[in-house]
């Protein structure tokens, strides 16, 4: 155990590594390679090979990566791209992730876009290596090229072979990336669109320490954060003097409305945190809107007006058509309730502030922290360290930013901070609450002739940006920064547009600042634009009395789209349904522009008591070219659940104070008995792009249990979640 | 008021200095450095901070570890043998591929060894209904049966 320690806090650069960590003991497969650059602090230039790749002594490639490890298995996905095309074992590519100064700035790890953006950097910088180094040793040997191959970290030509090391005489490859004539993951594909597993899942089941919440340096103190009542509420007073005589207590830090406490162990400052609150007195005022009802609340608001499609004379078309048929849908506010809260390690020294934190963005959220503390960004080093699952935006920014306020205040000892589940629950920027209208009219042959849609959304992405507001404790200092305004809109409109071939097509979005705190929940807007838009086609397809699967494919030109769907209907039909059980269909393709995706739903529902079982869901995805069908399938089968549990359960409670839904009761998510069995088919186009496909069963796999439960109980179910009173004897 | 606390862990005796009612999770986490129990939620409500007491499945999120001291506990690390070989249900977790973030493993690989402890071939909804405590954020429950089934197999 001793050793797995050392390692890991070699790993994450505390330890000053005086020998080769190769030549150790054995390095656990962690998250985090070892640190072979010192960080500059400064950005590596992605222009140049050497941003992305760096050739070790012993022979092995560190691949960098700006993007973080999120559960999604991109590690391995990146680690199987760069193998690819430097033709060279998985085990001699070490993978180096999310580090200021070291990998690249590369964002935020969100909206599906790791594989496109990072994925394919790295497979340009790798095979822009492969091509260079070949070069290079054609002109040492004076071979021709076309006699030399790149393969397992050796240039070997017909008589003779150089490690990349020497061949490099030691220095890294400088060149800029160029425009590789050949991509190995489109044409040799050894280790790209294979199941490589991961092999961070047996570190998981050893229990050896592979999250940020698993750091333990010496000396180090615990912090905790006493909350205050309310978003809004002010420090009045606190009785001070009673903490001096508290078992372990070092601080308190008190700046403005922020109040912290450290204390040498965890559970003292724990109790001296739930001490704090009951001492401290807040003014606090109601103003939250507990007493309307959401879905007519949001509509009183400032609403910002927007036509996001308009082709055809919708109105018109629906006013002359056969059927005419309207309804309207409603998604509450959802939260992101990672199992484990937030969590953060930081550290102040000579002026420097270091930070472990499993931020979605590094960069960005190292911008917003120079910003708070005024200090230069070089100032500051941020090290990505794999947390709980995120789903989106998270707390993990705010525990960063509330880590860093205390460790100013007490500089020399690393400080470290875990958020309690109330606080990850009441505190963490949700998903928004939407609400959408839809209408349309079908012709004499049931084809969809008008269509008109509307969507009522906060923002959908508040993250670092550079400015403190978007941290939150920034609110509670006496500076002054507020909230954050709406954030990203482009989040409330993504595939508000139907993809489906229709001739008139209205879209307008309607833009509220609501009541709670908002940022990036897997999917944006599109989890209930889809969730909206595919109930009711599947409304739509009854009211024409066409099969759902039949209905959609009249709407659909491309052959991806029809082929998804197929394939879902193939292997679906031999389902028996029993007594008060239903099965469910549909479809998206993501963005209007990535992935394909189709559903199906299998649900029991007791007319008794209105519960719903989900018995299995079905899945045929096509995410272009395929990297890892394994982590591809998993990603899918874990949104499908996790979109049925939104469906079924989840919505944010709260008063007119704050957020009530402060545990896993009171915010209740589906539990192993009410989970279906999942089968999931993935269709590999290795000729075309590979895309994201890590949010796009979300808004598909809820409107596939919503027609499922239409199917058996003839009941529209427009309003999430389902509750057990609109299934009663209906 | 901190004491010498004998716990017996994985196999081994240790002397803890703690605060008797000081919850068991946080003593092997921060004294015995172990990573295997986590915390989720401190209320037991998520299994995230499971370990075997004498064989069965417990949250020790708020067990005093005095009331711990008088069994033996199990954690997930102690799941490996002598050997380094893993526990056949860790071996099943890995072939499996039943993670994603994996923060919930640790309580759903020791609730799934007390269910085989108790009943060595269960039905999957046996396995689910032992598995009802025990919180997965990121969907991998089907995963989970599976695997939890492959290693009875
Ligand atoms: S942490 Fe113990 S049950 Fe959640
Ligand atoms: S794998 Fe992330 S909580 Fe279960």
């Amino acid at each position: 155990m001793e050793t797995t320690r050392r390692n890991f806090l070699q790993q994450l650069g505390y330890v000053s590594i005086g020998f080769s960590l190769m030549g150790a003991a054995p390095v656990p497969h962690s998250f985090l390679a070892p640190s072979k650059m010192r960080g500059s602090g400064k950005r590596p230039d992605q222009n140049h090979i050497n941003a992305w790749l760096h050739l070790l002594e012993n022979g092995k490639v560190l691949i960098m990566s700006g993007k973080v490890e999120l559960g999604q298995g991109l590690r391995t996905a990146l680690k199987q791209i760069a193998a690819e095309e430097l033709d060279t074992r998985l085990d001699l590519i070490e993978m180096q992730m999310a580090e200021t100064g070291k990998t690249p700035d590369e964002g935020y790890t969100a909206g599906s876009y790791s594989i496109q953006s990072s994925g394919m950097a790295i497979r340009n910088a790798a095979a822009s290596a492969r091509e260079t180094v070949l070069k290079m040793a054609s002109e040492k040997w004076g071979i021709p090229i076309s006699q030399l191959q790149l393969k397992d970290g050796e240039v070997i030509g017909p008589k003779q072979k150089i490690s990349l090391h020497q061949l490099l005489a030691g220095r890294q490859i400088e060149q800029e990336v160029g425009t590789p004539s050949e991509f190995k993951g489109k044409t040799v594909r050894r280790f790209v669109g294979k199941p490589v597993p991961r092999k961070d899942i047996e570190d998981m089941v050893r229990g050896n320490p592979i999250f940020v919440q698993d750091l333990r340096f010496p000396d180090m103190v615990h912090a905790r954060t006493v909350r205050p009542p309310s978003y809004t509420s002010e420090f009045v007073s606190m009785n001070e003097s009673d903490f001096d005589t508290q078992p372990g207590f070092l601080k308190l830090v008190r700046k403005g409305n922020f109040i912290g406490i450290l204390a040498e162990e965890e559970y003292q400052t724990i109790q001296i945190m739930e001490r704090a609150k009951k001492s401290v007195q807040w003014k606090s005022e109601d103003y939250l809107p507990a007493n309307t009802p959401l879905k007519d609340y949001l509509k009183t608001l400032p609403l910002e007006t927007k036509t996001q499609e308009d082709k055809g004379d919708a109105q018109t078309a629906i006013d002359q058509s056969q059927k005419r048929h309207s309804a309207s849908y409603f998604k509450p506010y959802i939260m992101h309730a990672p199992n484990g809260p937030s969590c953060a390690v930081a550290i102040f020294e000579d002026e420097k502030l270091k930070i472990w934190s499993h931020s979605q963005g590094i960069y960005p959220l190292r911008n917003s922290l120079a910003a708070l503390f005024k200090m230069s960004e070089d100032d500051i080093h941020i090290i990505g360290v794999p947390g709980s699952g995120c789903y989106g935006h998270n707390a993990a920014d705010d525990a960063a930013t509330e880590a860093a306020l205390m460790a100013v205040e007490y500089p020399g000892r690393h400080v470290r901070l875990q958020w309690m589940r109330d606080d990850e629950n009441g505190w963490e920027p949700y998903g928004t609450a939407m609400i959408v209208e839809l209408k349309a009219g079908l012709d004499a042959n049931g084809k969809i002739n008008g269509w008109q849609y509307e969507v009522w959304s906060d923002g959908h992405s508040n993250r670092p940006d550079g400015t403190p507001e978007s941290l939150l404790p920034a609110r509670f200092l006496d500076e002054g920064y507020g909230a954050p305004g709406i954030g990203y809109k482009g989040g409330a409109v993504r595939n508000s547009v139907p993809y489906y071939t229709i001739d008139a097509v209205n879209v307008q979005s309607h833009i509220f600042l609501g009541p709670l705190r908002t940022s990036s929940l897997r999917a944006l807007g599109a989890y209930a634009n889809l969730f909206a838009l595919e109930c009711f086609m599947d409304e739509l397809a009854h009211k024409a009395d066409i099969d759902p699967i039949e209905f959609r494919l009249m709407h659909l030109k491309d052959p991806r789209s029809i082929d998804c769907l197929q394939k879902l209907r193939k292997n679906t039909s031999r389902i028996d349904l029993a007594e008060g059980e239903g099965l469910g269909y549909a479809f998206c393709h993501y963005k209007n522009e990535t992935a394909y995706f189709a559903v199906a739903a299998h649900v029991k529902v007791d007319r008794k008591n209105g519960a719903v079982q989900l018995k299995k869901m079905w899945a045929v995805i096509d995410a272009g070219e395929t990297i890892n069908p394994d982590g591809l399938k998993n990603q899918t089968e874990g949104g499908m659940i996790q979109s049925a549990s939104w469906a079924l359960k989840e919505a944010v409670r709260y008063d007119a104070r704050h957020i009530t839904s402060l545990d896993w009761n009171s915010y209740p998510i589906l539990r192993f008995p009410e989970t279906p069995e999942t089968e999931v088919e993935v269709i590999d186009r290795p000729d075309q792009p590979p895309v994201g496909a890590g949010e796009v069963a979300q808004g598909p796999a809820t409107a596939a249990v919503i027609n499922a439960i239409f199917n058996t109980t003839g009941v529209r179910i427009r309003e999430l979640p389902v509750t057990t009173d609109a299934l009663i004897n209906a | 008021m901190k004491t010498d606390i004998q716990l017996n862990v994985n196999g081994k005796e240790h002397t803890v200095q703690s605060a008797p009612d000081t919850p068991l999770l946080y003593v092997l986490r921060n004294q015995l450095e172990l990573n295997g129990p986590k915390f989720g939620c401190g209320l037991q409500q998520c299994g995230a901070c499971m370990v075997l007491l004498d064989g069965k499945s417990t949250t020790s999120c708020q067990l005093p570890v005095r009331t711990a001291a008088k069994y033996k506990i199990t954690t997930l690390e102690g799941l490996v043998d002598e050997n380094g070989r893993l526990h056949k249900i860790q071996e099943a977790f890995v072939k499996e591929q039943a993670a994603q973030c994996g923060y919930c493993l640790n309580g759903i690989i020791i609730a799934s060894v007390a269910l085989l402890n108790e009943s060595p071939s269960p039905t999957d909804d046996e396995i689910k209904e032992k598995l009802n405590l025990n919180i997965c954020r990121c969907g991998v429950h089907s995963r989970v049966v599976r695997a939890v089934k492959a290693s009875i197999e």
